[in-house]
Parts: structure tokens; C-alpha cells; sequence
């Protein structure tokens, strides 16, 4: 925090080692490529995961080689496992929505972007930045350790799905295959990735509380900073609630308590406390489990996907060359869906055993998300209608954005009241559900954010071509994975089940899974496409203007790539909203928000342009 | 016109278009108008630290909401057996009850800029702060003498969780207050907003553990 004064330009001077600069670093830009990193790395972890699930799926009993060699333990012979195939579900799951969904999104672009876009220099608190980042590194180390340390019992890992439910997980590797020291650290790893994601949201709190610059009124700020904010807010408020009851369930398993584990159990054989391996638990709640559990896994699916949602009105309105349509609509709708997220957890559990009464409570407030989920959607909508829209990959990602999550929140009105989920819980159309909506949607988001604000982070242009051919393989791939899993739902295909050989009503659904097989293989295929657009790009793109878009907001008012201390010590001041594209008598059809005045000769008069 | 078009606060129309003339009211600080134009190194910002500190007591009381529905979920259940409340944990409920009010003490002298008298009353702030802690320690062996014990069963889980997971928080206000009187002890007087800013942010922390095992302690005395 020290530098040289200058009449007025202050200026961090940029660190110079190695370690300094790019391992252990205190700027902003740095961790966030950081976060962005371990998102790449893990999602490709987690897709390797999703590919042998649909494998085994569609040619159960097959011989995979390279299985058996990798892991004779789990695929004898190259055949895998039941047990392999669960711990797979388990690991694709909390991979992809821990170190996936939740890193990429807020972590990695709102790092890089929020103190931008707010025109400040850096978060509030550079150490607890850099530490945030490396404490969810070790998460993602011992999550990864699970894979290998329950390697002896046939698994990859914990059985028990990303939501871990007692008593299963509760008991210890008296339960079965995976759940002794893989589920410990399966939950230590949750326990780890829950203190750096707090460390984080604090620092965006108070970075975007009180590092704004001179004339960024909130009503001002990007659509991007609001969700990242509300994100903020959100891990703020549920990630304490699974850090407590992670610990209680790691206590139950390390020291015997009974918190999540009913009396009279009897599992493998053996009743509780007849067997040293099995000590006596008494009076525990399996369902507490679930209620702290949703109470923060609801809130963690709009952790997910409200920086996607950010990012997606952010581009949309780029490149329709149109302001966002209800600016501030959109930002109480983020509001909303947030504060409504923490009401909702009960629609998870309307099978576990729940008052019908309570059942008809958690449907009206999970409908009511409904409300602000539609404003956004027409908002996106009123943004696009009429623009001269700019067909670019990030653009068509946006795009692609809205269409996910109307399709996948579509079956979220039905999931969500409790007369029809009983039927489809638990069966392929929540699978369907989610990866539409939380898991696919927030990628577009962030495939979206990669193609608009690489010029900026790098220096060079995405290929477009390689993007176009990017969106459009895995736009139609992802329909084509997940509108069949509603159909499966449907007929009444279960969930984490790794065969359905003995399921005869079953067998016609064999084209459709066959079909989502091989739309995933191809569109995993394409992704490796987009990672080598990355690499390329990198080295090879065109070199990117400080503005390539003809964008308004305060990142493209700095130098490409922005320097250490982003704005080059003189902060910048902002006189209007984010998104005045198309102002009528403006020169050119974008003002910046650091535009004081727009040259024009005033057509109309003093009537004010609003919508 | 050319002026805002997207939504903000009406703003003074000005011939030419463009926007206001003068930077927006607000830009800084939780309450938006605090922009004092930064000039020459970042400068220690006290609405910062504040923020992040009610941030963190935010998550700190939401940890422990959430551990206590659990509890009073489970002490709807059958195999519930209330425990007797330690006499030691009623010691400690008037130890750190009277440390909160020394803390107050302290703070006020300080600002009155009676140091040594505030070290002072500090310096007992943190004595009863690790006497509190004592006693907690002392409750659970009051605890096992009555054979009840951890793992005996969710009521007695509760007992030693509570007051451990709750003196663990409190270790972090005593190390804050063993900084703050090492800073005051140590004269490091080249910066006495920031000793100031210290002890506020120390005895907000203080308050809220302070609140919590109030909390605690009726819930586990009341609540079984």
C-alpha cells in the first residue's frame, strides 16, 4: 500500500517477482484470473466425470481399458462399478456447483471486474483477496484428494450425492464403499471452500459499499455489479449456515454424536452400538440435515447464476446498441430473487416427510421467484426488441442465456408446487431441471462474460469463428442432452441410478439416452475448442482497441489491459448510467459514463428520454 | 435530450445534452456522498473496516442461528434428555456480561483521552475475558463429572459445541484486545485514529460474543 506521491496522480507501483506478481498476488485482476484458472481446471475435471457417467449409461457392462488401469479398483476389468458410478455423480456435482458455478462466476469475472466497474483500484482488502483465492485452492486440493484416498474402496470418491444426505454420510465407512476418509474429505473440502468464499464476499461488500468512485451512485453502477453484490450478500448469509452444519456433521462422524443420526439404526448388519465400529447415536435428525443443507444449497443456486444473469444484461444491452430495458426493475428483480432464494429451501424436501401445510407455504414463495424471474426475462427481452443488434459470440451466448433459463425454469413452476413434484422427484426431469437453469444457463453467462471482456483481460480478440462455432454446437448440444432427461422424468426414469437393465418400462427411453449420450460427447468435444480459442488467442488474436465493443462502462475507459492499479492513478469520474447506448443527438450511439458532456445540438427540446 | 437514460436520480437539465454538469451526489461510503477526491497514498479508510466488521458479525450470528434451529429442532425429539445447567456457566454469563461493561469503560476514557486509565480497564476487560474462558472449561468438566458427555447425546452435544465453538469466536475478540493494548501499551501513537478505530471495531465484536452466549446460555438453560 505504499507509493510515491504525485501532485494529485497516485500510483501502486506494480510488484516485480515472480511470486509476487502471479502466485501469491494482491491484485484484484490477478486473482480473479486466478479464480478463472481453477474454474477451467475443475470444469474439466467435473465434464471428464459427466462423460463416463453417460458411458456407463448408455453402454452399461462395456469394457473401458484405460478405466481399468486408472482404477482397477472401481472398474475391474475396464466394468465399472455401481459404487464408481455413484461417487462419480457425487463428484461431478460438487465439482462443478462448489468449484464451478461458484468460483467462475463471482470469484473469477467479479474479482476482475467489480472494482473496475465501480472505478476503484483494487478491492478493499488486497490480503483477504489473495487469501480468499487460496484457501478455496486448497478446497479444491482436498476435494480432489478424495478421489484418490478412496481409491481402495472402489470408488472416486464419497457416495452421496453433491447434497451429501445423512444419515448416509453421516455414519462412517461403516455405511459402505466411500464413505470413510472420502467423505471426511469430502467435507472438510466443503468446510475450506465455505471460509474463502466468505473471505470473498465481505470484500466485495465493503469494496462495492465503499470504494466507488466520485459520481457511481448505486443507481448508476453496471447490472453486473448489482448481481455480484446480491451474490455477495447471498454467500454471505448461506455459506455460514453449511460451514455450521458441515462441522456438526463431521463432528457425528469424527466424535460420535448423534446430530443427524436417528436412534436404532441398523446399517450393514449391524445395530448402533453393538459394534465398536458402530458406536451408539441417539435422538438425531436426518432432516435437519436437509434444512441446513437447502437453506443454503437454495441460496447457492443464485450464487450460481445472478452474475450470469449480471453479465448477460451487461451484454445484451451492448450489443443491441439499447439501454437495458427497466434499469431499475432489473435491479430489484435481483433483489428480489435473492431475498426470496432464502424462503424456498423446503421445496427440496417435499418428499422427506414434510407438513403438507409447510409443503404449500415453500410452493407459493417458490412460485412467487416466478415474479422477479419474469420481469428479468421481458426486461431482456424489451432490451433486444428493436436494437440493431451485433450478432458477436458473447452476444449470441447472452442470447443463449435468456432462452436456458426461460427452458429450464419453465419445469422449475412445476417442480416447485408440491402436488406435482411428488410424482417427478427424484427422476430425471430435476436433473433436467437444474442443468438447464443453474448449471448450463450460468455457464452461457460466463462463456458470455469470456467473449466480452477477453479483449480486456488480455489484449487480444477471441476468434469469432471458433466462438460462433463454440455457441452454436453447444446451444443445441445442451437442448439436446437435457430436453430428453424431461421426457426420462417423465415416464419415470430415477435419478443416480447406474443402470436401468432391470427396469423393462424403461427400455423404450434407450434412443433418448442414447441420443443425450452422444450430444454430450459432442458437446464436450466443442468445449475443448473454446479452451484452445483461449490459448490461442492469447498468443495469436487480434489485437483488441481499449473499447472493441463501443461499450459505456468505466472498464473501457482504461488502458487494455488495465494496468496494476486499473485507471493508471487517476480514478475516474462518472456522470451517467451505465448503458446510455443510442441516446438521440449524441454523436455517436454509446456515451461513456465518464462523458461529462455529449457534444449535441439538442433536437427536441428539454423532454427527457426515459423509459 | 441526452440525459440519463437509464434510471437515475433527475438530474439538472443542461442545454447541449450530456449529463449533469457536476459529478452525481453520491459515489462513497454506505451512505453514497462521502467522496473526499483520494489524493496521494490510499489512506486507512474507518468506513471500511466498519463495514467489513458488521459483515462479519452478519455471519457470525447467521452461523449461529443456524446451529440454533438446529438445536431446537432436535429437542423436539424423543430421545431428548435435558441436562442441568453447569453452575459455571452461570459464572461466566456474569463474567462476560460485567467485561462488556468495562469494555464500554474503557472505550469512553479512551476518547476522553485518559489512556493509561483506559489500559487499564482494558487490561480487565481482557482478564475477564480469559476468566470466561476459564470457566467454560471448567463448566465442562462439571459436565463430565455429571457423566455427561459429549457424545452422550444431542442435548449434551450441544452443550460442549455451543460453548465451544463460542469460545473459539471469543479467543478472536481476546487476541483483538491483546493487539489493541499492545498498540496502546507500545505508545504506537503515529497513528491514533487507527488505535481508536481498533477499539471500536474490538468492542463491537466484544458486544455481539458477548450477546451471543447471552443468547446461548438462556436457549440451553430455557429450551430443553
Amino acid at each position: 500500500m505504499s507509493g510515491e506521491i504525485h501532485e494529485g496522480v497516485h500510483r501502486h507501483p506494480a510488484p516485480t517477482s515472480f511470486i509476487r506478481k502471479y502466485i501469491f498476488s494482491l491484485d484484484h485482476k490477478v486473482i480473479g484470473i486466478q479464480y478463472i484458472l481453477l474454474a477451467l481446471a475443475a470444469v474439466l475435471v467435473g465434464m471428464i466425470m459427466s462423460l463416463l457417467m453417460r458411458m456407463n449409461l448408455s453402454w452399461p457392462g462395456t469394457n473401458w481399458p484405460i478405466l481399468g488401469t486408472l482404477f482397477p479398483g472401481g472398474a475391474p476389468n475396464g466394468v465399472m462399478n455401481p459404487e464408481f458410478y455413484l461417487s462419480l455423480v457425487t463428484m461431478h456435482g460438487t465439482i462443478m456447483v462448489f468449484f464451478v458455478l461458484t468460483t467462475a462466476p463471482q470469484g473469477g469475472f467479479g474479482n476482475y471486474f467489480l472494482p473496475i466497474q465501480i472505478g476503484a483500484e483494487d478491492m478493499a482488502f488486497p490480503v483477504l483477496n489473495m487469501l480468499s483465492f487460496w484457501v478455496t485452492f486448497v478446497g479444491f486440493i482436498v476435494i480432489l484428494a478424495a478421489i484418490f484416498f478412496s481409491g481402495a474402496e472402489s470408488t472416486v470418491g464419497p457416495i452421496g450425492g453433491w447434497t451429501g444426505y445423512a444419515p448416509l454420510s453421516a455414519l462412517g465407512a461403516i455405511a459402505g464403499p466411500g464413505q470413510g476418509m472420502g467423505m471426511n474429505l469430502w467435507i472438510i473440502s466443503i468446510a475450506i471452500f465455505c471460509v474463502g468464499s466468505l473471505l470473498g464476499a465481505l470484500n466485495f461488500i465493503t469494496t462495492l459499499l465503499n470504494m466507488r468512485t466520485r459520481g457511481m451512485s448505486l443507481m448508476r453502477m453496471p447490472l453486473t455489479c448489482w448481481a455480484w453484490f446480491t451474490t455477495a450478500v447471498l454467500a454471505l448469509l448461506s455459506f455460514p449456515v453449511l460451514l455450521g452444519g458441515g462441522i456438526l456433521l463431521l463432528l457425528d462422524r469424527l466424535a460420535g454424536t448423534s446430530f443427524f443420526i436417528p436412534s436404532g439404526l441398523y446399517v450393514s448388519g449391524v445395530l448402533t452400538g453393538t459394534n465398536p465400529n458402530f458406536p451408539l447415536h441417539t435422538g438425531g435428525s436426518p432432516i435437519l440435515w436437509q434444512h441446513l443443507f437447502w437453506f443454503f444449497g437454495h441460496p447457492e443456486v443464485y450464487i450460481a447464476i445472478l452474475p450470469g444473469m449480471g453479465a448477460t444484461s451487461h451484454v445484451l444491452a451492448t450489443f443491441a446498441r439499447k439501454p437495458v430495458f427497466g434499469y431499475r426493475a432489473m435491479v430489484f428483480a435481483i433483489f428480489a430473487i435473492g431475498l426470496l432464494g432464502f424462503f424456498v429451501w423446503g421445496h427440496h424436501m417435499f418428499i422427506s416427510g414434510m407438513s403438507p401445510y409447510s409443503a404449500v407455504a415453500f410452493s407459493i414463495l417458490t412460485l412467487a421467484i416466478g415474479v422477479p424471474s419474469a420481469v428479468k426475462t421481458f426486461n431482456w427481452i424489451g432490451t433486444l426488441w428493436g436494437g440493431r443488434i451485433r450478432f458477436t459470440s458473447a452476444m449470441l451466448f447472452a442470447i443463449g442465456f435468456v432462452s436456458l433459463f426461460v427452458a429450464g425454469g419453465i419445469s422449475g413452476l412445476i417442480l416447485g408446487q408440491s402436488s406435482l413434484d411428488l410424482p417427478v422427484h427424484d427422476t430425471y426431469i430435476v436433473t433436467g431441471h437444474f442443468h438447464l437453469v443453474m448449471g448450463v444457463a450460468s455457464i452461457f453467462g460466463m462463456f458470455a462474460a469470456t467473449y466480452f471482456w477477453f479483449p480486456k483481460m488480455f489484449g487480444r480478440m477471441l476468434d469469432e469463428r471458433m466462438g460462433q462455432i463454440h455457441f452454436w454446437i453447444t446451444f443445441i448440444g445442451v437442448y439436446a442432452i437435457f430436453i430428453p432427461f424431461h421426457v426420462m422424468g417423465l415416464v419415470g426414469m430415477p435419478r443416480r441410478f447406474s443402470s436401468f437393465d432391470e427396469y423393462e418400462f424403461l427400455n423404450s427411453l434407450d434412443p433418448l439416452v442414447l441420443l443425450a449420450s452422444v450430444a454430450a460427447i459432442v458437446t464436450i468435444a466443442v468445449q475443448f475448442l473454446f479452451y484452445f480459442n483461449l490459448v490461442w488467442s492469447i498468443f495469436k488474436g487480434k489485437r483488441a482497441s481499449d473499447n472493441p465493443w463501443e461499450a459505456t462502462t468505466l472498464e473501457w475507459t482504461t488502458a487494455t489491459p488495465p494496468p496494476h492499479d486499473n485507471f493508471a492513478g487517476i480514478l475516474p469520474t462518472v456522470y451517467r448510467g451505465p448503458y446510455e447506448f443510442a441516446v438521440p443527438g449524441a454523436p455517436n450511439d454509446f456515451v461513456m459514463q465518464t462523458e461529462a458532456e455529449a457534444e449535441v445540438a439538442s433536437g427536441n427540446g428539454h423532454e427527457r428520454h426515459r423509459h | 435530450m441526452a440525459t440519463s437514460v437509464t434510471g437515475t436520480k433527475p438530474v439538472p437539465q443542461r442545454v447541449g445534452g450530456g449529463g449533469p454538469g457536476f459529478p452525481g451526489p453520491n459515489g462513497k461510503g454506505p451512505r453514497g456522498n462521502g467522496w473526499k477526491g483520494r489524493k496521494g497514498p490510499r489512506r486507512l479508510s474507518p468506513a471500511a473496516y466498519r463495514i467489513t466488521m458488521w459483515v462479519v458479525l452478519a455471519a457470525i450470528v447467521m452461523m449461529f442461528a443456524a446451529l440454533s434451529s438446529a438445536y431446537i429442532i432436535l429437542s423436539s425429539g424423543e430421545q431428548w434428555q435435558p441436562v442441568r445447567m453447569p453452575r459455571m456457566f452461570i459464572l461466566s454469563t456474569g463474567i462476560i456480561l460485567g467485561s462488556s461493561f468495562v469494555l464500554e469503560f474503557a472505550k469512553r476514557s479512551l476518547k476522553q483521552g485518559r489512556s493509561s486509565h483506559s489500559l487499564r480497564l482494558l487490561s480487565v476487560t481482557l482478564l475477564l475475558g480469559l476468566s470466561f474462558i476459564a470457566c467454560q472449561l471448567m463448566g465442562w468438566r462439571e459436565l463430565a463429572s455429571q457423566g455427561v458427555y459429549f457424545a452422550s447425546h444431542p442435548h449434551s452435544s450441544f452443550f460442549y459445541f455451543f460453548t465451544g465453538v463460542h469460545g473459539v469466536h471469543l479467543l478472536g475478540g481476546i487476541a483483538g484486545l491483546g493487539y489493541l493494548l499492545l498498540r496502546m501499551r507500545l505508545r504506537l501513537q503515529l497513528n491514533p485514529e487507527r488505535t481508536e478505530i481498533t477499539a471500536q471495531l474490538v468492542s463491537l465484536y466484544w458486544h455481539t460474543m458477548d450477546a451471543l452466549w447471552i443468547w446461548l446460555f438462556l436457549l440451553l438453560l430455557i429450551w430443553k
